[in-house]
């Protein structure tokens, strides 16, 4: 590596370009909020093909969903209960999934004032 | 005569640094003994973020440990999970198909990248240097939304599975990966010149945090501490695993072993990871990006060695043939860099302390371990109502009865 | 005797400094911002933060000196507010011109600092401690070089006060240019005063969580900071005033070039502030005196031998 000469304020150069500038950050609250396609966001639940096999259940590493099956074993009333206090969204319950009957949305703004209203249904 | 006294009367004043401490972004405790401005003895005490993650690991499925595994740290997740679902898959014996490889070495290269970048923000904030920490801070962004959109998450990309991986990379996305590279590899050489040539960062790095080459030894640092004294110990050149068995690393070091060293040594990393996601990217092959993992492994033990932003992580299983690990061990990089720690603060300025801290990229929470003592009779494992019994014993010292409050049940 | 009164309270004296500085102290942080690629705050920020800080409980430790604790920072807003009062900003001379002035201003602008030293000293905690004495020990290095380049401007020309000196130039614009150099050294014994960037090791944030101030809460806390504001707008004030004294005569012009050179000088006060990392005491101790201190030296050996030359 050659040496070169050291000096100081080298950074007046681009801080001034800057000053030019947009600058990067953005208001959060009026602006876009940034979030990609493809996030990993709230599961989406199709109830009708279900089989309530709970392999999700059994494979989510923080138990934050839950199947039930509030019929009978012949005519199949699905439920999906998600408790997002819980969830990491690793949606590691979408790809477990046999049937793809979850999915996960890009929705990521899910935070409330109380723990109740955190178990939701989907 | 106490400690403090006599630190009194040699005019010796001892500094606490944490819990809690602008510099430190997680807690650790450092008690530096000061002669003057001069650090005379540093202690340095770590274990306030134990979060028992091996525990956590044993005590669920590998599918489920997957993602406790990816929590470790919060910066180099894809390293630690990368590490593990190698342990495992040497364990089972599976064949991860290419493509697969090529896309964990690309996660992993831009993972290097925020790493570094982040690094270099919060190094530059630790001595003063604002601008250049919001600049690094800004360009990381661009990685981060890069990784979410490969992964889905800014920090736990979720890409690694056991066999393969999660997701694969479009066309249209490798093309962006690759604009990226472009746009950072042009601010990144303008870092790495403004690192060689501005003279108030050099003063501040330059000669500070020294450990020379036998001192890596002794004390069996790792990552860019060990690099930047001339000590290539890097796992992606000296035990090449996953793609880079296919691809050659350049191995970068230095010989300033100090803070600047590393500093040199992480920003040239940076220029060499832009290189490897451009090869990668280049010559990625098709295919299935995943095998199906079984859900149970054999009964055995398996250990592997994957190159962290921050060093050698290696990760440990042992499995006596359940769908849940027996023994899981995680030996973290930073772990490996605390011991040289105090040595590299001694002798140098209170002024010094932080940037000398930051300089190996510590993780707190990544390392912190509870300690059984076994032997002696100094079993230091305390029940619950040993310990409350303790408290109202102290409490009716102190002349209060607690012995009425009822406490809820845990 | 009304006139006098409306002139020390309101403009061009401390009313004024009260908002103006608030307004120099919004350019500084939103500069400072656009610098760094941010948005910055939005311009009653300074205002709000101080009324914030206003309102909050105050907070004295247990073995802090009462008095000295509340005391000192009443003392050191006050004397900033007195030495701006000798800076002439509207028509040529300040409210309390008199011979000798330029003296008592640097004396006065001392007087925060100490005041921050006697703060640090007397909350008893280890951080405010190690900032107090740092705070004296960098007094010490820069105060020699400041008073040598704030003075050599006077040397050239005869006279101790303010508004002589800005007269003198005003009438000899030419000579402003010998005096570039003292400038260049006041610019940056100016910042270590006002401890900012890159002479801000007092009160590091990431070394001594703030320096002497670290016990300071509430009002008390807000007058400290109203003395770090209303410092920087003397300084800038009295920088203007002598190594920039052009005027055109008539005072509302005057008063608008004032405002021109106070920001300018600002910016490139930001610019140093924003470009360059904290040095380490020692560091600062070493740059004051083996080179600024040398130069401010021959500065003032090269103005008392043009003043002889000149036969002024």
């Amino acid at each position: 590596m050659k040496n070169k000469q050291e000096r100081p304020g080298g950074l007046a150069g681009l801080a001034i370009k800057n000053l030019f500038r947009n600058p990067a950050t953005q208001v959060h609250q009026f602006g876009e909020d940034g979030i990609q396609k493809g996030y990993r966001g709230k599961l989406l639940y199709d109830s009708t093909t279900c089989i309530n096999c709970v392999m999700c259940m059994r494979d989510c590493p923080t138990g934050a969903i839950t199947i039930k099956n509030l019929g009978t074993k012949e005519e199949k009333q699905m439920h999906a209960y998600l408790n997002l206090g819980r969830c990491v969204f690793c949606c590691q319950c979408v790809d477990t999934c046999p049937k793809k009957c979850l999915s996960c949305s890009s929705d990521v703004l899910l935070a409330n004032f109380n723990r109740e209203s955190l178990e939701i249904e989907l | 005569m106490s400690d403090r006294e006599k630190n009194e009367r040699n005019h010796k004043v001892v500094v606490p640094i944490g819990p809690q401490h602008p510099s430190l972004k997680e807690p650790g405790s450092f008690k530096i003994t000061l002669d003057g401005e001069k650090v005379e003895r540093a202690v340095v005490e770590i274990g306030y973020n134990h979060r028992g993650i091996e525990k956590a690991c044993e005590s669920r499925n590998y599918i489920q440990a997957l993602y406790i595994i990816e929590r470790v740290c919060g910066i180099c997740s894809h390293a630690h999970t990368s590490c593990f679902c190698q342990t495992f898959e040497d364990l089972a014996g599976l064949e991860v198909p290419r493509r697969a490889h090529y896309i964990r070495g690309i996660v992993g290269e831009l993972e290097r990248l925020h790493s570094h970048l982040l690094w270099l923000g919060v190094a530059s904030h630790e001595i003063g240097f604002d601008t250049l920490f919001m600049y690094t801070w800004r360009d990381r962004e661009l990685v981060l939304d890069l990784l979410a959109r490969i992964g889905g998450n800014r920090v736990n990309y979720g890409v690694n599975t056991y066999g393969g991986v999660r997701r694969d990379l479009e066309p249209e996305l490798m093309e962006d990966v690759l604009h990226v590279c472009d746009l950072l590899e042009e601010k990144l050489k303008y870092y790495a010149d403004l690192a060689m040539t501005e003279s108030t960062l050099i003063a501040r790095l330059k000669g500070i945090g020294v450990l020379l080459p036998e001192d890596v030894k002794k004390y069996s640092a790792v990552g860019p501490v060990a690099r930047a004294a001339g000590i290539m110990d890097d796992i992606r050149v000296t035990e090449p695993y996953g793609v880079f068995r296919e691809i050659a690393v350049n191995p970068v070091t230095d010989d300033h072993c100090d803070v600047y060293g590393r500093t040199l040594v992480r920003v040239k990393e940076m220029l060499e990871a832009i290189r490897l996601i451009r090869i990668m990217v280049k010559e990625i092959p098709d295919g299935p990006i995943s095998v199906r993992p079984p859900r149970k492994l054999p009964v055995g033990e398996a250990l592997s060695r994957v190159e962290a932003p921050r060093g050698e992580d290696i990760h440990y299983i042992r499995s006596t043939g359940a769908d849940a690990p027996d023994r899981v061990r995680v030996r973290a990089p930073s772990e490996a860099n605390w011991h040289g720690m105090s040595h590299m603060l001694e002798g140098f300025q209170l002024a010094d302390v932080p940037i000398i801290i930051a300089a190996i990229d510590p993780c707190y929470s990544c390392t912190d371990r509870a300690i059984h003592l076994i032997g002696d009779g100094v079993n230091q494992l305390t029940d619950w109502a040993q310990i409350r019994a303790l408290s109202i014993e102290q409490y009716k010292a102190r002349g209060i009865d607690p012995g009425s409050i009822k406490i809820r049940e845990f | 005797m009304l006139l006098a009164i409306f002139h020390v309270l309101v403009f061009p004296g401390l009313l004024f400094l009260g908002a103006y500085s608030f307004l120099l102290e919004f350019v500084d942080r939103k500069v400072y911002a656009r610098m760094q690629s941010r948005k910055g705050p939005p311009w009653y920020q300074p205002l709000a933060d101080m009324l914030k800080l206003i309102g909050k409980k105050v907070i004295v430790p247990r073995n802090a000196h009462k008095f000295f604790f509340a005391a000192l920072p009443t003392v050191s807003l006050a004397a900033v507010c007195a030495a701006f009062l000798c800076i002439p900003i509207w028509g040529g001379t300040a409210i309390t011109a008199y011979s000798g002035d330029l003296i008592a201003v640097l004396y006065l602008l001392t007087i925060p600092t100490l005041c921050h030293f006697l703060a640090g000293y007397s909350s008893h905690e280890v951080y405010s401690t190690i900032g107090a004495f740092r705070t004296l020990t960098q007094m010490f290095a820069y105060e020699v070089p400041l008073f040598m380049a704030f003075l050599s401007p006077a040397i050239l020309a005869g006279s101790w006060s303010i508004s002589g000196i800005s007269a003198f130039y005003a009438a000899h614009p030419l000579y402003t240019l010998i005096n570039i150099p003292a400038f260049l050294i006041s610019l940056l014994t100016s910042q270590s005063k006002l401890e900012r960037m890159p002479f801000d090791a007092p009160e590091a944030e990431t070394e001594i969580v703030g320096g002497a101030l670290v016990e300071y809460s509430g009002r008390y806390l807000a007058y400290f900071r109203a003395t770090a504001i209303t410092e920087l707008t003397a300084i800038a004030s009295v920088l203007a005033a002598l190594y920039l004294p052009f005027s055109t005569g008539t005072p509302w012009l005057d008063f608008v070039l004032y405002l021109g050179k106070t920001f300018g000088i600002v910016l490139i006060m930001v610019l140093l502030r924003a470009t360059m990392a904290r040095i380490r005491i020692d560091q600062t101790l070493k740059f004051f005196w083996s080179i600024l201190t040398p130069l401010a030296m021959a500065q003032m050996i090269l103005n008392l031998l043009l003043r002889g030359g000149l036969g002024l």
